[in-house]
Formats: C-alpha cells, sequence, structure tokens
C-alpha cells in the first residue's frame, strides 16, 4: 500500500523534503513509520517516542492501522501563538 | 473561511467581525514577536503550518469555547512565514455581552491553540536559528 508521508518543522530540516511517498507492508502501524524515520536520521535517534502523530489531518495514536492512500504526519511540539 | 494568512493582520477587521448591537464589551488579544526569548535575542520568527489540519484544529478550538461560553462571539486569525519584532502572530478578537465572558474566553482560545494547532516556530537571532519547543525533548 502507498502512504503520502508530509515532514514539517524540524523534521523538514532533519530530512531536507516536504513529502514523500510510502510503499508500505499491509498492517504497518503509523509509530512503524516513526521507528523506520528514527533509523534513517541520527540526529532522530534519541527520539524513541513519536512526536504527535496525525492520519488525515486528525491527530492519531502510534498503533493507528494505516490504511492505502492515507496522509501521515508526524507533528513536532506545536508553538503556534 | 480561513482562520491562517501570510500577510499582517488587522486586527480592526477581526473586531468588526464579532461586534453586535448587544455586546457590551470586546477584548482583542493580539500575539506579538518580541526581541528575546528564555535570555536569548530574537530577530525574527518563521511560522511553519500543517495548514489544512491548522485550519481544523483552529475550528475546533472556536467551537469548543463556543461551547464553554455561550453567546461569545469569537474571531481567529493566525499569520504564518516571516515576521519581524512587533509584527502580530495571532489576533483573537471575542464580544460579548459582559467583559467576563470575553476576557474568559480570549483566554482559553490562546492557552487551547497553543497545546493542539499545529503550527511551528523557528525562531532566528545572533546565535542562529532553533525550532522552539524541540531542543527541550532531548
Amino acid at each position: 500500500m502507498k502512504v503520502r508521508l508530509l515532514y514539517f518543522a524540524i523534521l523538514k530540516d532533519i530530512t531536507g523534503r516536504s513529502e514523500a511517498e510510502l510503499t508500505l507492508p499491509e498492517g504497518t502501524l503509523a509509530g512503524d513509520v516513526w521507528t523506520s524515520m528514527r533509523n534513517q536520521y541520527a540526529q532522530l535517534a534519541g527520539y524513541a517516542q513519536p512526536p504527535m502523530i496525525a492520519v488525515n489531518e486528525a491527530y492519531a495514536r502510534p498503533e493507528t492501522r494505516l490504511r492505502d492512500g492515507d496522509e501521515l504526519a508526524f507533528i513536532p511540539p506545536v508553538a503556534g501563538g | 473561511m480561513s482562520y491562517l494568512t501570510d500577510s499582517p493582520i488587522d486586527s480592526a477587521a477581526l473586531r468588526r467581525q464579532v461586534m453586535r448591537d448587544s455586546d457590551g464589551a470586546c477584548v482583542i488579544f493580539e500575539g506579538v514577536v518580541r526581541n528575546h526569548h528564555e535570555g536569548k535575542r530574537v530577530e525574527s520568527i518563521f511560522y511553519d503550518a500543517y495548514r489544512p489540519m491548522a485550519e481544523k484544529e483552529i475550528e475546533k478550538v472556536i467551537r469548543s469555547v463556543e461551547l464553554d461560553f455561550p453567546g461569545v462571539a469569537v474571531a481567529v486569525l493566525h499569520r504564518l512565514g516571516q515576521l519581524g519584532i512587533g509584527d502580530i502572530s495571532i489576533t483573537i478578537a471575542c464580544a460579548a455581552a459582559h467583559r467576563a465572558d470575553a476576557y474568559a474566553a480570549s483566554r482559553a482560545i490562546i492557552d487551547r491553540v497553543k497545546e493542539t494547532v499545529p503550527i511551528w516556530k523557528k525562531e532566528r537571532g545572533p546565535d542562529g536559528e532553533e525550532w522552539v519547543g524541540w531542543q527541550g525533548r532531548c
């Protein structure tokens, strides 16, 4: 299945991109994607727990099972206002 | 209706959006870029957002505050992009028959926006730049 992953703020700086299309096995959880990102980028190695997670523009838990066509984003600590 | 803008905010326009003849109070809150943060000098701030989700989350904040303070009229506009010292980053306008509800609703909105809305700021100063809130998690 294909999932669109969006990068914002610090994650956009670390990865050098604003989005990616991922091809994932069925049954992948949102938190699994964070784990593979941590393995890929040394700057994230210390972050065992993901930041907040959004699936299809709504907050979701790391155990959320992803589906084909989902839009996934990791939400670093927000600082609006 | 958008709660995000890339242009300077005109707070008077938000006041005009909310005021009704039955209102006896209007509280305007402006968040403003200041020249310091935790002892460091700040020269500018860059605001980034997950725009469609930020719109939805601000909408949720407004709906929740309208439920908590029935009868209060609310308008919110958050600016994104590169802002300088003294620029308004957010304006919240709350109109109500009496001042207590207008003050309380205004406070509730800014507190909830800071908790849930996916907006981020990168502070730039003489010592470099930093995403606010990220370093503290290490």
